[in-house]
């Protein structure tokens, strides 16, 4: 086959099995009635059994929200959503809380199964025996809204961490959930904060107490599997003085028509020398060839370091949705506390993405890194957006940034946005900017070595990347890799 | 006949965007057998088509074959994508050689070598024998470790980057290479080296093109022909002492007499 025979056959079959992961998975579900009003509020709150200053909470946030408008700045089109046109809770019918595994849905575990959730992870879900010489990885599974299966709580609690569905929380442990919910995102913070505030159904819970090391990585699986329904994950994490704690958060989801919402919160309290580690590998449907499809993605991620010294570092690789709107942040309160993003985010198609951080330095001597590697393809269209903001107090703050943007094609666009405010003279702030392209001399010679034009992109992307996929644990780091290249198929024709 | 190449009356013309038609023609009717186990050299002005001629043989994407004809191995070359004909046992050492930022040397020589291997039906070299295979290879070459560790071809110098083409070939072990003014811009003690590489490679089943402006890389490597290409075409084919009269008289007699 010559060169241009072969390009059409891959991209036929890319076309026929572009998203391996797009099925669905027939559960029964139990729908709230589309629409958001005061009234189905209160049916969330009173499904998940919540007592009434949440609901309170819920309310506030919803009559905040409907005296907002979404915001237009970002660099991404997309037709006006109707938000009175969405379920705002669906649930499996099931949803009596499982005692033991047996009582999981066998539909739900082969669900995991065709997800690709690594086999030892599978064997901790089904029950068996881990080998002791590799640390655990405790799952939170969140399957579509409610947290169906929780492993490894002896290990956890033996060391003293809870890590729950945020539901359990807010009737578990409503002291923690009511001084600190809310406390670095606000329910008024932004519209699609309000809205997550409102009716978030659920999501993930962490508490580390003081001196701890979390004894396993945290991870939970996120999935959209409902026609029609907003997905609004609420998640808290906490590390106590002294405490560590590495989180892992990864999603696929199923192929549909309709474009599907999704507006999660996460936030993040970092105390007196504590670590936050929080990694993110996401994959969800982009949407078809014709740019169809696939889910908006306008999540609020933000870290508060409040103790000094304490350490927040996002890692995330976007991969997935049509549209990426995301700012995972770090407001260093904490004297000498230190915030790191680094994020890799690539569109094909006519994906969409316009994210970043924001990095609030208000601590004397607190100290920021973010680096951001942007990779465009197909007609996509991507933006690094970024806030470097020194208050007057922080004396001696310092801030490093590097974003650097690679095209694939000349269809394509990379957009590097930042901000810097500086209000200290003391503050050093540094920012560093490359665009690249990958050449087709460059893809001649790989293919001259005997690479395939597939594995030729996928070596150069990840040798573009390695700096931030080195910043994965390790499980999370292959599973990257690979994403990379399965996300660029096609895109050199 | 035990041809390993058989070229007939290709032409070829580069694809630009800025020509007015898009296409200019470069190549105009070359023949070129190459039997097993030879060596064949190209000399030639400048802009006669040498280079043009490496990279039809190998793919390019930039060039597009007209008319005619070439057989490797008793198969179409033309109709295989770039990546085939290397797993076919064709190398090109080329005579820019790119850099890939980010892309680790040894990782680099590492999956090339596997892609190629897997091509042929073997079996991937594992990290620990791929190392010890590497760092023989780079020892012969005087390929020093840290410029395995770098990206490929990253800060390399000219004379770096014509010796990692020749460490690639080595590890490949092609049965056809293409060098490209491989010797150009090399000292004497890189030009020796890259002789050696070549030399040793050679055997009853491996052949070689050698594009070349320079007698003095023929001191070393001992073609069985040398041909004159010239606007397109070759003009004149001689034994390996017809590189002597090329370097006292010049081009010019022969030009007269071939156009």
């Amino acid at each position: 086959m010559n060169d241009r025979n072969q390009d059409q056959a891959l991209r036929k079959q890319l076309e026929e099995d572009s998203y391996k992961w797009g099925f669905e998975t027939n559960i029964e579900m139990d729908y709230a009635p589309k629409g958001l009003s005061e009234s189905i509020i209160r049916l969330i709150s009173q499904k998940k059994q919540e007592p009434e200053w949440m609901l309170e909470w819920r309310l506030k946030a919803y009559r905040l929200w409907k005296t907002m408008t979404p915001p237009m700045w970002g660099k991404v089109r997309h037709p006006v959503i109707d938000f009175q046109d969405l379920h705002y809770y669906a649930a499996p019918k099931k949803n009596t809380a499982p005692k033991s595994l047996d009582e999981v849905d066998p539909e739900l575990l082969r669900t995991y199964e065709k997800l690709g959730i690594p086999l030892k992870e599978r064997a901790i879900l089904a029950g068996v025996e881990v080998d002791e010489n590799r640390p655990p990885v405790a799952i939170d599974a969140v399957f579509d809204s409610v947290s169906v299966a929780t492993t490894f709580k002896k290990t956890l609690a033996d060391a003293g961490v809870i890590f729950c569905p945020i539901s359990q929380a807010i009737r578990q442990y409503p002291e923690m959930i009511q001084k600190y919910l809310g406390s670095v995102v606000s329910q008024g913070d932004n519209f699609y904060a309000a809205l997550n505030s409102a009716v978030f159904t659920d999501g993930s819970f962490v508490y580390v107490p003081k001196g701890v090391k979390c004894p396993m990585e945290l991870s939970t699986y996120f999935r959209i599997n409902a026609r029609n329904t907003g997905q609004f994950e609420r998640t808290l994490i906490i590390a106590d003085d002294r405490a560590t704690v590495s989180y892992l958060e990864g999603c696929t989801a199923p192929q549909r028509d309709e474009n599907q919402l999704h507006a999660a919160v996460v936030e993040l309290i970092a105390l007196e020398d504590a670590f936050i580690k929080y990694s993110t590998v996401q994959n969800w449907y982009p949407g078809d060839k014709n740019g169809k499809g696939g889910i908006y993605n306008f999540v609020t991620k933000r870290g508060a370091c409040r103790g000094a010294r304490s350490h927040i570092s996002w890692t995330q690789v976007e991969t997935g949705s049509a549209i990426t709107w995301k700012y995972p942040s770090c407001v260093l309160q904490g004297e000498e506390s230190v915030g790191e993003f680094y994020s890799v985010a690539v569109t094909n198609g006519y994906q969409q993405a316009d994210t970043g951080t924001k990095m609030i330095h208000i601590g004397r001597n607190s100290r920021s890194t973010i680096l951001a590697k942007t990779i465009s393809a197909g007609k996509s269209d991507s933006t690094y957006r970024g806030l470097v903001r020194v208050l007057p107090k922080a004396n001696g703050a310092r801030n490093f940034t590097e974003c650097d943007s690679l095209l694939i094609g000349n269809r394509c666009g990379a957009h590097t946005v930042p901000y810097i405010e500086s209000k200290n003279s003391s503050a050093k702030v540094e920012h560093e900017a490359t665009t690249s392209k990958i050449s087709d001399e460059q893809l001649f010679f790989c293919q001259q070595r005997g690479l395939s034009k597939e594995a030729a992109i996928g070596l150069i992307v990840n040798g573009f990347c390695k700096d931030v996929l080195k910043e994965l644990p390790m499980e999370f780091a292959v599973e990257a890799q690979q994403l990379l290249q399965v996300t660029l198929e096609g895109s050199v024709g | 006949m035990n041809n390993l190449l058989e070229i007939k009356d290709l032409h070829a013309s580069v694809i630009e965007d800025s020509l007015e038609n898009n296409q200019k023609e470069i190549l105009k009717g070359i023949n070129l057998n190459i039997p097993k186990g030879e060596i064949h050299v190209i000399m030639g002005p400048n802009g006669s088509g040498k280079s043009t001629l490496s990279y039809v043989l190998s793919g390019h994407p930039n060039y597009c074959v007209t008319q005619g004809s070439a057989i490797f191995k008793g198969k179409d070359l033309l109709s295989m994508t770039p990546d085939q004909r290397a797993a076919a046992g064709l190398f090109l050492a080329f005579q820019t050689p790119v850099e890939l930022p980010g892309v680790n040397n040894v990782n680099f020589l590492r999956t090339s070598l596997n892609s190629i291997r897997v091509a042929r039906g073997e079996s991937e070299l594992n990290a620990v024998d791929f190392l010890k295979l590497v760092r023989e290879k780079a020892k012969t070459l005087s390929f020093s470790m840290d410029m395995l560790k770098r990206n490929v071809n990253v800060g390399f110098s000219g004379g770096e980057k014509k010796r990692n083409e020749v460490l690639q070939m080595s590890l490949l072990q092609p049965s056809f290479a293409i060098l490209d003014e491989t010797d150009s811009g090399l000292d004497i003690d890189a030009l020796r080296i890259v002789a050696e590489g070549v030399n040793s490679l050679r055997s009853p089943d491996f052949s070689a093109l050698i594009i070349t402006h320079h007698q003095r890389l023929l001191d070393y490597i001992k073609p069985n022909y040398i041909h004159v290409l010239a606007k397109g075409r070759i003009i004149y084919t001689g034994g390996a002492e017809l590189s002597n009269q090329l370097e006292s008289e010049g081009y010019g007699r022969l030009l007269e007499e071939a156009l």
